[in-house]
């Protein structure tokens, strides 16, 4: 069997993990203040679905991954990747080095650009002093869309390639015909473009939401989940739980609860899509 | 469609979702003529005090012990994230250190962990014990009656106000408020009469952590009656507290009548490295209820060198709520050194122990470190008596002090607390619907366990 090194190293190295935090989910274990470990069926989901700071994570979550993936970074993708197509050359690379620049900075990196874009006495507050507009701490006030935003400028790039060589596959004399057919701007992108880039938009768009549902750095740099718990995503919920207040079994129990809405995600983009993997 | 898909997308999702719960680090090896000695390094670059005192301890050490080597691990983060770390480093044999820097507020939360082991066997050899008082001493004495640490120094705290400031709104020098609502009429005055000066910074919300508990918070619970958070005699824990309630207020009071920072500086982690450094020095505070080590912060080698604050600051005590006796409070805490469950060289860690307890280097770590003195040889020592103004101020307050409920669930208790505070800080939520939501929190915490005062 050449397969079985290869099964037994997944094994190991994944299978073996994934069945542990499962194993804790279902368990007491802290990290500190107590030293048992005991089973508890299903006492910490039961928690967690009466917690009130739970369910305000996961209308966070689907906020955030809906602002920021969905809308944010898929359109602004595919917007950008459509416009690199008309543009000259010099236009193209200058973008898109931008574009990818914001995508390849390390996380952290990013979170600390952004945090000082959004402060009080930030970038951002000191181009709208000179525009005479009003100025507000933004990490603050909208931290859920402060770090949408972050989110946004960091993770575009990644559509718009996607989306470029889905729109590069799409054959010129098909949309010429329609073109001369008389097809407006929009018809050709409703009845031709999107048709046609369907399954890379399903892929995108899988891709885009899992990653997003567990982007956790940007957020801990820029608000910590604060102020209160206003941009308490679930990733910084299962921290706090895990490692603030050392509640290793519950907070497992909530990782588990985001991998549940993760694959819900992914049922619905694969049941739209129809997508052939 | 492959049925594989949504298995391999499980798969990943899982991967990114467990990947974060399950943190390795690598262990080093270990050695058996080496301890590692595991310790909290300051976030602020400019603070090395403690590196370099045990820097130097270090190499007494190495000189004295030939053959011996101590490796220093510092840990350069925030206290909460400093202790999830080491908690996770004891957990294995590999990476356990030898020694460990722990703060007695979390001390007994890892006995019960099972991560520490019992200095007894050690203690009782040893001469310079005898040293140490009896309430630091019990700082590190577990439920079981065994003693787990060794504490290099406490703490005390009170109100720091800046006389230049309090000059201009007209109030006295020589300030001593009786009771909360002197404090809070002063604030209003510095508001009223200078303008653009924080009045009055009281630490706040989650991200400060344990210093928002127990600088802002319990310095406030516990001017209101006895035993406000911990019924010893019950033993449990206090549910529904009028006085409870009343400390929220009076943050409440000072963060919504705007006498306070603004919120998003006073929940901002660094809130109290912009206090030392930036706020006081720069005249932009009037008042902060604060720790007895805010004047290493300014002197010559500090962070911060600011030699007027001896002259431009005082220091008066916290008052109690209506100026109840015995009229003062203050509360302490403090570090401890102690060694883990899973230590490999246990006992050459206790020598290193023993060295960093010599009177010497005891004095000139509650120097260097501005420490209240634990042990009474150190506190009758004439550099540690001349070393910072105001010590023998902090001293004095150690008679009105009050130690924090040394129990295990203490920690997350403290928690609550935070996030109790920082709804009344946001106005999110008044100190009634914040204190009802902690009563709820902590019956969770404590099984039920509580008294209603």
């Amino acid at each position: 069997m050449p397969i079985a090194p290869a099964t037994a190293l997944l094994l190991l190295f994944l299978a073996g993990p994934i069945g542990y935090c499962v194993w804790i989910a279902f368990t007491n274990t802290q990290l500190t203040g107590s030293s048992s470990s005991d089973f508890v069926g299903f006492a910490n989901f039961r928690r967690a679905f009466a917690d009130d700071n739970f369910r305000n994570a996961v209308q966070l979550t689907l906020a955030f991954t809906f602002l920021s993936s969905i809308v944010g970074q898929n359109t602004l993708g595919l917007a950008l990747a459509g416009l690199m197509r008309a543009a000259s050359r010099p236009v193209r690379t200058v973008t898109g080095a931008l574009v990818i620049t914001a995508w390849v900075l390390p996380e952290i990196v990013a979170a600390f650009l952004l945090y000082a874009f959004f402060r009080r006495e930030g970038t951002l507050n000191a181009i709208l002093d000179q525009l005479h507009l009003p100025s507000q701490n933004w990490l603050f006030t909208l931290p859920i869309l402060a770090v949408s935003f972050a989110n946004v400028w960091r993770g575009t790039a990644f559509s718009m390639l996607i989306y470029s060589a889905a729109l590069a596959e799409i054959p010129q004399d098909i949309t010429e015909a329609a073109e001369v057919d008389g097809a407006s701007g929009p018809r050709r992108l409703w009845h031709i473009t999107l048709p046609m880039i369907r399954r890379s938009i399903g892929t995108n768009l899988m891709l885009n939401t899992l990653s997003t549902l567990s982007v956790f750095g940007l957020i801990w740099a820029m608000t910590r989940g604060g102020p209160g718990n206003r941009s308490q995503t679930l990733p910084v919920f299962m921290y706090d739980q895990a490692f603030v207040n050392s509640l290793i079994g519950y907070g497992t129990a909530v990782a588990l609860l985001l991998l549940l809405v993760g694959s819900l995600f992914s049922i619905v983009y694969l049941r739209l899509m129809k997508v052939e993997v | 469609m492959r049925p594989t898909a949504p298995l391999i997308l499980a798969a990943a999702v899982t991967v990114l979702t467990a990947g974060s719960l399950t943190a390795c680090s690598s262990g080093s090896g270990s050695d058996p003529d080496t301890v590692k000695v595991a310790y909290n390094r300051s976030t602020d670059n400019k603070i090395r005090f403690k590196d370099a005192y045990l820097e130097s301890v270090k190499k007494q050490f190495e000189k004295e012990h030939p053959g011996k080597k101590i490796k220093l691990i510092p840990i350069q983060a925030a206290d909460n994230d400093y202790a999830t770390k080491v908690q996770q480093m004891m957990r294995s044999p590999k990476t356990a250190p030898d020694l460990v820097y722990e703060d007695t507020f979390r001390i007994n939360s890892d006995i019960k962990a099972g991560y520490l082991r019992p200095l007894d066997a050690y203690l009782a050899k040893w001469d310079t014990w005898s040293q140490f008082v009896d309430t630091a001493k019990a700082a590190a004495k577990a439920e079981d009656g065994k003693t787990y640490g060794v504490p290099d120094g406490t703490d005390t705290r009170g109100l720091w106000y800046n006389k230049k400031i309090f000059a201009k709104a007209g109030l006295p020098a020589d300030w001593q408020p009786k009771n909360w609502e002197e404090v809070l009429d002063a604030a209003r005055a510095v508001k009223k009469k200078v303008p653009g000066v924080i009045p009055l910074n009281v630490y706040t919300g989650k991200a400060p952590g344990e210093a928002a508990v127990m600088q802002g918070f319990e310095m406030l619970l516990y001017g209101t009656g006895d035993d406000p958070l911990y019924d010893p005699g019950a033993k449990k824990w206090v549910a529904g507290g009028q006085g409870f309630r009343d400390a929220l207020g009076f943050v409440g009071t000072v963060y919504g009548e705007k006498l306070g920072p603004d919120p998003s500086d006073a929940l901002d982690p660094n809130v109290g490295t912009h206090v030392a450094t930036e706020w006081f020095p720069e005249g932009k505070l009037a008042i902060s209820l604060d720790g007895s080590w805010m004047g290493q912060n300014w002197i010559n080698e500090g962070p911060k060198a600011w030699p007027e604050w001896k002259t431009e600051l005082g220091q008066t005590p916290m008052p109690t709520q209506n100026g109840q006796a015995p009229g003062k409070v203050s509360m302490s805490g403090g570090w401890t050194w102690a060694i883990p469950q899973k230590a490999k060289n246990a006992d050459l860690a206790w020598e290193f122990v023993k060295t960093m307890q010599t009177p010497q280097n005891a004095a000139k770590w509650d120097v260097v470190g501005a420490q209240i003195a634990v042990r009474e040889d150190v506190a009758k020592d004439p550099t540690y008596l001349k070393s910072m103004p105001g010590i023998d101020f902090f001293t004095g307050l150690v008679q009105y002090t009050h130690y924090r409920p040394a129990l295990p669930v203490y920690p997350q208790v403290s928690t609550a607390i935070g996030e109790a505070m920082e709804k009344v800080t946001t106005g999110d939520g008044s100190p009634e619907s914040a204190a009802k939501e902690y009563d709820e929190q902590l019956k969770t915490l404590v099984d039920g366990a509580v008294v209603t005062k």
